[in-house]
């Protein structure tokens, strides 16, 4: 998809208006993440405004989001990063050919790093 | 010898807790001329003004010592006290033993012998103090406004509506000032024109309002009350009276290359012109610079069309002489000069505009009629780059100011809203350092351009623009992104930094008005009179005083006329009693005092002196007028004879102080 495509893909999937940010970054100062995305909550919203998407899409950090809504919940301007990076992952997911997570794929994947809560996560959003 | 009664107030704990009161009070009492001292609670209470009532009749006192707060708290109300009880108010002195003793002392046997020291000090001066009388002025009930943009205009109708009589002086032809070049206002974007042109057509009709336009002041004597000013009425070559503003004689001028200043140069105007349609007084005026006829002698069109003969061309400046009561200053600003900003290639590229060029070109009485185009090719431009701060908070060294010039980033917010909502195709990005939109629906109206409108605010500073091939490329930092931008712009548009008015400098030192660093008139309190001047008798309105949008240099113009109209209101002024006065004997007639006065108090007169050989000799002498001087004392340090002294506080009794100290 064209650049300028994925990212009103992307604001409609998250339903998110990155232009209410207004650069606080208290979405980042709250990340429980932080040390493991090279991309983080704010850069989230400020590059998907700019259309700067590709590099958060093949960013390994994308996938290392909690989804724990800490930003969602913080930020003063109701910006919702979290659902920006869920939007970024599904845009991921639906370049490649609608694989969808699936449950007896789990077991697999589990490895001590990848934190429970993302997998219950992808359960929801994948399972239909 | 006077009889002295020593008053110490404990101020509840607040001086009883650290300073033993009664200790105080008993070692005062043993002062030479002490034949009274008590200790009270609560001395300012009405119970405490009783009892220094009563110890004035009851002991025949002839002065009194209240060791208590700051006089700046209390010396009114003690003195006030002493007054209804048949003393000179003039013979209670205070002694500071709260403020300069108890709150900034710990331990109570020293405190005590402070304030015990501070007493004795006052005792000391109360010994030299003698009766005095604030002397009284009358008051000339009528205001001079000088500058007729919107502070003055607000200013003006205000004194006028409470019924004074009101001048206003303005240099430019039309009375309107910068409000008149600007298209929308911030943040309700109602046009400039329809909510100026009607207050100034108010001026115009109210009987209470004379206007001097096209003139300057020449120069201001006299004091606060009692102002005489000349003001110069500079010859415009028309007849003010004749001329019905008909406007023939503009299109008529055959001399069509004049720059015209209102439209910032980017358009032409005739030699003779009238600035803008709504211009009030609507006289046409002779720019003698281009007049071919005042220049050469051959033309004359305008006089030939001109069907009511109001042109004049020996028409000369005239002086006219007026008196005054209070002075306004309301000379407003200016944007400052770009030239020296290389960087941005002002000077190289037409197409890299200011502000105030961008407001007439998005006007619709603007050289464009309101359509957004390039100066340089007259085409659209697609691609707009706003560069906030321009001059303003920059280190003193360069060219430009050091302050916030305060309204750029909501004109700039609303630059780009309008762009992006008349034509959605163009790009608009806007360059920050901070945005600062403080004020009632200011940051709304900013959010508003950012998520309604889309404007791009990216923090970070422009730092080259080049013209490359009808192109100006911008190269700037994008700081939260941490990269270098390169944007390829159309138009470039910076947001100045903002200066008073080049007339204020020598229009504050004929009114010995102080100013600051940066020419800005400074106000007598930054916080509490904050539209009056250090200077009785002037008050200051609008941008003269510091950058301020329209709402507040309203708000303020209003203020200041609620100042100038307490002031007329009054039939005479009560003067400072505490004034200096020069002994005639010692004065030499050197001119140290008349220079140091900031207030212009001080004027020197021949006088005729008998010498001890019965001749006569006339003498230079210095002679302070009591209305003006405001009891500084910077003369008497800067007389070298001693002839300067100060009313209250006299050579004599600030040594007997020291003294009292010392001993």
């Amino acid at each position: 998809m064209e650049q300028k495509h994925l990212r009103e893909d992307i604001l409609r999937i998250s339903g998110v208006n990155p232009r209410k940010c207004m650069k606080c970054g208290k979405c980042t100062g709250t990340c429980p993440s932080y040390d493991e995305m090279e991309f983080h909550p704010h850069q989230f919203v400020y590059m998907v405004e700019s259309g700067d998407i590709q590099p958060l899409m093949e960013s390994k950090g994308l996938y290392k989001c909690l989804t724990c809504f800490a930003c969602v919940e913080r930020c003063p301007r109701q910006v919702e990063p979290a659902k920006l990076i869920e939007a970024v992952r599904l845009s991921v997911i639906r370049q490649q050919g609608q694989n969808h997570l699936k449950p007896d794929q789990i077991p697999a994947m589990l490895d001590e790093d990848l934190p429970q809560q993302a997998i219950v996560s992808a359960m929801r959003k994948y399972a239909k | 010898m006077q009889r002295i009664g020593v008053f110490v107030c404990w101020c509840g704990s607040n001086i009883a807790a650290t300073v033993d009161v009664k200790a105080v009070a008993e070692a005062l009492g043993k002062e030479p001329g002490v034949v009274y001292f008590e200790d009270y609670q609560y001395m300012c209470s009405e119970e405490g003004q009783n009892k220094i009532k009563a110890a004035i009749r009851d002991y025949k006192l002839t002065g009194a010592v209240v060791c208590s707060c700051s006089p700046r708290m209390h010396e009114n109300t003690f003195r006030k006290a002493a007054a209804a009880a048949g003393i000179n108010s003039f013979m209670v002195e205070i002694a500071n033993i709260r403020e300069q003793c108890s709150w900034i002392h710990k331990d109570m046997q020293s405190a005590t012998e402070k304030a015990i020291i501070l007493g004795r000090a006052a005792i000391a001066k109360v010994h030299l103090n003698a009766p005095l009388t604030a002397g009284e002025s009358p008051v000339t009930k009528r205001a001079l406004v000088i500058g007729g943009g919107i502070a003055g205009i607000q200013t003006a109708l205000d004194i006028a509506d409470a019924g004074f009589e009101v001048d206003i002086v303005e240099k430019k032809p039309t009375i309107g000032g910068k409000m008149s070049q600007i298209d929308k206002t911030f943040p309700t974007l109602d046009c400039a024109a329809c909510i100026l042109t009607p207050k100034m057509v108010d001026v115009a009709q109210n009987e209470k309002i004379r206007i001097f336009s096209f003139s300057e002041v020449d120069s201001v004597k006299g004091f606060v009350g009692n102002f005489n000013v000349s003001i110069r009425r500079k010859a415009r070559y028309v007849d003010e009276v004749k001329c019905t503003g008909c406007g023939l004689c503009t299109e008529k001028c055959p001399q069509k290359k004049v720059p015209n200043e209102f439209n910032l140069g980017l358009d032409q105007r005739r030699a003779i012109y009238i600035p803008f349609a709504q211009a009030v007084p609507k006289v046409a005026t002779i720019d003698p610079d281009y007049c071919t006829m005042l220049k050469t002698g051959k033309c004359g069109v305008c006089s030939k069309v001109c069907a009511v003969g109001a042109i004049d061309y020996k028409q000369k400046d005239t002086i006219v002489e007026e008196q005054y009561g209070a002075i306004v200053v309301a000379t407003g600003y200016n944007p400052i000069e770009l030239t020296k900003y290389d960087e941005f290639a002002y000077s190289q590229s037409p197409d890299v505009i200011t502000s105030m060029e961008f407001e007439r070109i998005t006007n619709a009485a603007g050289p464009t009629g309101g359509v957004l185009l390039r100066p340089s090719d007259g085409e659209h431009p697609h691609k707009i780059v706003f560069v906030q701060c321009v001059g303003s908070r920059e280190d003193g060294g360069g060219c430009g100011k050091t302050y916030c010039s305060k309204i750029c980033c909501m004109y700039t917010a609303k630059h780009a809203m309008l762009t992006r909502e008349k034509y959605p195709d163009t790009e608009v990005y806007v360059f920050y350092i901070d945005v600062r939109t403080p004020g009632k629906n200011f940051d709304e109206f900013y959010r508003r351009a950012v998520e309604e409108y889309g404007v791009h605010y990216i923090k970070g500073m422009v730092g080259k623009v080049s013209p490359e091939n009808g192109k100006l490329m911008v190269r700037a930092s994008d700081l939260i992104e941490g990269k270098q931008l390169t944007i390829d712009a159309d138009l470039v548009v910076l947001a100045a930094a903002i200066e008073p008015d080049k007339s204020a400098r020598p229009l504050a030192t004929m009114l010995t008005a102080s100013m600051d660093t940066n020419d800005f008139f400074t106000e007598a309190h930054p916080k509490l009179r904050p539209v009056e001047s250090p200077t009785a008798g002037i008050f200051l309105s609008g941008c003269c005083q510091g950058p301020k949008d329209i709402p507040e240099t309203v708000a303020q113009a209003s203020a200041c006329a609620a100042k100038v109209i307490g002031l007329l209101a009054k039939d005479s002024l009560t003067c400072n009693a505490c004034v200096a006065h020069s002994e005639e004997m010692l004065c030499n007639g050197c001119s140290s005092c008349e220079k140091v006065c900031p207030y212009g108090a001080i004027t020197y007169q021949e006088k005729e002196f008998r010498m001890p050989d019965r001749t006569t000799k006339m003498r230079r002498v210095a002679s302070v007028n009591p209305a003006v001087c405001q009891g500084c004392g910077a003369c008497t340090v800067a007389c070298p004879s001693g002839a300067m002294d100060l009313h209250g506080f006299s050579n004599r009794q600030i040594m007997a102080e020291v003294d009292a100290i010392c001993k």
